[in-house]
C-alpha cells in the first residue's frame, strides 16, 4: 500500500488541512490532543491558511465552533470522552442552527473509573443530539471521511454537523500507510464553503437560535432536521460516488466483508472491525461460513443499507463496545429495532457486550461468539447481552483487588 | 478630579431613533430592557447580540425579534464563547474579501447575572484573556429572574429570594455578599468596563460612547431594577434605579484600562430609603424591624465609599 505513514490522528488533522478548514476552536484532551498540535503548527508556519484559537473548555470550543460555521466559514474541531460530554448541549445547539461543521471525535471511554483508552460510549451518548455520525475503521478512512463529510454537512439538502470517529489508541496513536489526495482534485471534491441560509452581515441581519413558544415550531424545527439527516443518506452515495471516481476509494453506508454466503454475521464498528475481520478469515479457515458487517454511518441510521445485508442470515452477532447499564447494547438495539419489520429476519439476533475501555477482543473470545451465534442460529433464539470477560482479565483483576487490599475476592 | 462628559452633556443629544423596538415579551417596567434600549442608541443597528439563557432570551421569540441588527443564542454559560466564534468568522471572512467592511458587525454579549456572576466565568474569563473585541452587557437584576427570582451570586445581604426566603434561622434572607463581578472583570486588565444604570441616561451613553474607541474586551454591568423579582409596582423602576444609585449602593463607575473612576458622587441618602421600596427587602421591616441588618447593609456602603471623591 502506498502512502506517508501517519496515526489516525495526524490522518485527521491532514483531513481538516486539506478539506481547507479556515477556522480551528480547539481544546486539548487525550488521546486527540496530536490533532490540534499538528493543526497549530500548520497554522503558525502558514502552512494552512486557518486561524486556530484555544477556548476555555470544550464547552466553550463547541459554541464558537458553532457560531464560526454559522456566521459562515468552514469550521473543523475535535475532541474525546469527557471532552464530548463537557460540550454536550451545545451539540444540540450547533446541529439547531443548522451549522455544518466537522467535529472529530477520539473515542475514550468515560469516567468513572477514569481511564484513557477507548470504547464508544461517549460518541453514542451524542447519537440523538441531531450530529450525523461517521465511524472510520482505518487512518486512510479517517481522513477521507472528513472529506466526506463536509460534503455531507455543507450540501443544502442537509446542513447538519458531522462527527467523524475513531478509536483512541488503536486508531489515534497507530501509524497506517495514508494516501494523501491531491489538493486540487480536493478542490474539485469540496467547493469553498458558500452557505446560502447562514450568515451574519449589516445588510441582512438573521435571528439564530431564537427562543419558539409552543410545540408547534417546535416540532416543526426538530422534523426538518429529522428529514434533512436522512437526507444525508443519499447525499452521502453521492459523495461515496464522486470520491471514487477521484480518488479511488470506495466508501458505503454500511461494510460487508465476506458476506457472499455467510450464514451467520458479526457486525461491529470502528477500529476492532479489522480483528473481526481476521476473526471471520480464521472461522473460514476452519469452515465456518462467517461474516462481518461494519456499520460506517451511525446517523442518520442506514436502515435499508442494514436490511439488504442481514436479510435471511441464519444468525447476527452485535459486538457493542459500549454499554447502557441496565440495557445492554446500544447498537444492538438499534439493530433489532430496525430488522423487526424484515420478512426474511435472521432467526436469532445475539448481544455482545466486549471492549470495553480499551479492553483487547482476543482470537478466543471471536470464537466464542461465532460458536454462540452459530448454536443461536441453530436453535432460533439469540442471546444477550453476553458480557465478554475471560479466565485471564478475571486472574488479572483478582490480582490488582490483592495489591488494592482486598482479599479473597473470587 | 470630576469626571467630565464630553458627549452626552445634555438629554437632547440622546438619539430619538429606536433600535431595541417595543413589544417584547419582557415584564413591564424592565430596567434591564430600559438599559439596553439607551446603549442601542449608540450602538447602532449594526450588531449581532449573543445571548445567554436568561430573561433577555425572550426577546427574540420566533417569529419576532425586536432588533434591526442579528441575534444568535448560545447557551447559559458560553455566550462569550459565541462572540468569539462570530467575531472571528467575521474577520476571517473580511481578511479574505469575502464580506465586505462595511457588512461588519460590533459583537455584544447579553447575559444575565445568573449566567455573568457564575456559569459564564470561565468563558467571559477566556475571552477577556484573549482580548476578543466585544462589548459585554450584564444586566444584573441581583437573582435568577427569567424563573422567578432564585438567589445567584449577584443576589444582595438582606435580598428576600424564593430560595434565600427569610426565615427563623436566616431573618436576613440571603446570607451572602454580591460577589464583585466589576472586581473580577478589572483583575484581567480589559480596556474598558464600566456600571450604568437606566435612570442616568447621559452617564450610560456617554460611557458607550467612550468604550467604542476600544479594541478589546468592553463590559457593561447595568442595573436591572426589577419589578417582578424585587417586588414592586412597574411604574417605579425610575425611582428604584435612582434610589439604587444616589444611596450609593450602586456605584456608577467606569475602568480604563485598569484606573477606575467613579462617574458620579452620590451625596448617599440612607439605604433605608431604597429597600423600602421593594418587597424583598419588607421582612427588615415588618413585623419587626431588622435594624442590625439595616445596619449592616448602610455600613458595607460607608465603608466602600470611605476616600472616594
Amino acid at each position: 500500500m502506498e502512502g506517508e505513514m501517519m496515526t489516525g490522528n495526524l490522518a485527521a488533522a491532514w483531513g481538516a488541512r486539506l478539506a481547507g478548514a479556515e477556522y480551528i476552536p480547539a481544546f486539548p484532551i487525550t488521546p486527540q490532543t496530536e490533532i490540534v498540535e499538528a493543526l497549530a503548527k500548520w497554522c503558525e508556519s502558514g502552512a494552512m491558511p486557518a486561524r486556530f484559537v484555544t477556548l476555555d473548555s470544550e464547552h466553550s470550543m463547541m459554541t464558537a465552533a458553532g457560531a464560526a460555521a454559522a456566521t459562515g466559514v468552514r469550521v473543523f474541531t475535535a475532541t474525546s470522552s469527557q471532552g464530548l460530554l463537557y460540550a454536550f448541549e451545545v451539540l444540540y445547539s450547533v446541529s439547531g442552527w443548522r451549522a455544518p461543521l466537522v467535529l472529530v471525535n477520539v473515542s475514550r471511554a468515560l469516567a468513572a473509573p477514569i481511564t484513557l483508552e477507548s470504547d464508544h460510549n461517549d460518541v453514542l451518548a451524542a447519537r440523538d443530539c441531531g450530529f450525523l455520525q461517521i465511524h472510520a475503521e482505518t487512518c486512510q478512512e479517517v481522513l477521507d471521511s472528513i472529506l466526506i463529510a463536509y460534503r455531507i454537512a455543507e450540501d443544502e439538502r442537509v446542513m447538519l454537523p458531522v462527527i467523524v470517529n475513531l478509536d483512541g489508541f488503536y486508531l489515534s496513536f497507530t501509524r497506517e500507510p495514508v494516501a494523501l489526495p491531491d489538493p486540487e482534485l480536493v478542490a474539485k471534491f469540496l467547493p469553498p464553503f458558500h452557505p446560502a441560509h447562514l450568515g451574519f452581515k449589516a445588510s441582512e441581519p438573521h435571528a439564530l437560535g431564537v427562543a419558539v413558544l409552543g410545540g408547534t415550531p417546535y416540532s416543526y424545527f426538530r422534523h426538518q432536521m429529522h428529514l434533512a439527516a436522512l437526507n444525508a443518506l443519499v447525499v452521502h452515495q453521492e459523495a461515496a460516488a464522486e470520491f471514487e471516481r477521484l480518488f479511488g476509494r470506495r466508501y458505503d453506508l454500511v461494510e460487508g466483508y465476506r458476506l457472499d454466503d455467510a450464514e451467520d454475521v458479526l457486525v461491529m464498528t470502528n477500529a476492532f472491525a479489522s480483528k473481526g475481520k481476521a476473526a471471520v478469515d480464521a472461522a473460514r479457515a476452519e469452515g465456518r461460513r462467517v461474516g462481518l458487517v461494519r456499520l460506517r454511518m451511525i446517523r442518520p441510521w442506514p436502515a435499508e443499507a442494514i436490511r439488504h445485508v442481514l436479510r435471511g442470515r441464519r444468525a447476527v452477532a452485535v459486538l457493542d463496545q459500549n454499554l447502557s447499564p441496565g440495557q445492554g447494547g446500544i447498537l444492538f438495539q438499534e439493530l433489532a429495532a430496525c430488522l423487526y419489520h424484515e420478512t426474511l429476519r435472521p432467526l436469532a439476533l445475539c448481544s455482545f457486550i466486549g471492549g470495553l475501555g480499551g479492553k483487547n477482543l482476543s482470537e478466543g473470545e471471536f470464537r466464542t461468539i461465532f460458536e454462540q451465534t452459530a448454536e443461536a442460529g441453530v436453535q432460533g433464539k439469540g442471546i444477550g447481552p453476553v458480557l465478554l470477560y475471560t479466565e485471564a482479565d478475571h486472574r488479572e483483576m483478582v490480582q490488582l483487588q490483592g495489591i488494592a487490599g482486598k482479599v479473597g475476592t473470587s | 478630579m470630576t469626571w467630565q462628559r464630553e458627549t452626552f452633556k445634555k438629554i437632547k443629544q440622546i438619539p430619538r431613533e429606536e433600535h431595541v423596538l417595543p413589544g417584547t415579551a419582557l415584564c413591564a417596567g424592565c430596567g434591564g430592557l430600559e438599559a439596553l434600549r439607551l446603549a442601542a442608541k449608540v450602538l447602532g443597528d449594526d450588531v449581532i447580540y449573543v445571548n445567554a439563557a436568561g430573561c433577555f432570551t425572550m426577546l427574540a421569540a420566533y417569529p419576532f425579534t425586536p432588533f434591526k441588527g442579528s441575534w444568535l443564542y448560545t447557551t447559559m454559560g458560553s455566550a462569550p464563547a459565541g462572540a468569539q466564534g462570530v467575531r472571528d468568522a467575521l474577520d476571517v471572512l473580511i481578511a479574505k474579501g469575502r464580506l465586505p467592511e462595511r457588512e461588519n458587525l460590533k459583537v455584544v454579549v447579553l447575559g444575565g447575572d445568573g449566567s455573568t456572576y457564575d456559569m459564564a466565568l470561565s468563558s467571559t474569563s477566556g475571552a477577556i484573556t484573549r482580548n476578543l473585541d466585544f462589548y459585554y452587557f450584564c444586566y444584573d437584576n441581583e437573582a435568577y429572574g427569567n424563573t422567578g427570582a432564585q438567589l445567584s451570586s449577584a443576589t444582595p445581604y438582606g435580598a428576600r429570594t424564593t430560595t434565600s426566603p427569610c426565615s427563623l434561622q436566616h431573618p436576613s434572607g440571603t446570607m451572602q455578599e454580591k460577589k464583585d463581578i466589576f472586581e473580577i472583570w478589572r483583575a484581567h486588565k480589559p480596556p474598558y468596563i464600566a456600571t450604568v444604570a437606566p435612570r442616568y441616561p447621559l452617564d450610560l451613553e456617554e460611557k458607550f460612547s467612550r468604550a467604542a474607541q476600544f479594541t478589546g474586551p468592553k463590559l457593561f454591568l447595568a442595573l436591572a431594577a426589577c419589578p417582578t423579582g424585587w417586588l414592586y409596582d412597574p411604574g417605579e423602576t425610575p425611582e428604584v434605579a435612582k434610589l439604587a444609585v444616589e444611596t450609593g449602593l450602586w456605584p456608577l463607575k467606569e475602568a480604563v484600562n485598569g484606573a477606575v473612576t467613579h462617574t458620579y458622587i452620590p451625596r448617599r441618602r440612607p439605604v433605608e430609603e431604597y429597600l423600602k421600596l421593594q418587597g424583598r427587602f419588607r421582612h427588615l421591616f415588618e413585623p419587626t424591624r431588622q435594624d442590625e441588618v439595616i445596619r449592616h447593609i448602610q455600613a458595607r456602603v460607608d465603608s466602600y465609599w470611605q476616600g472616594i471623591s
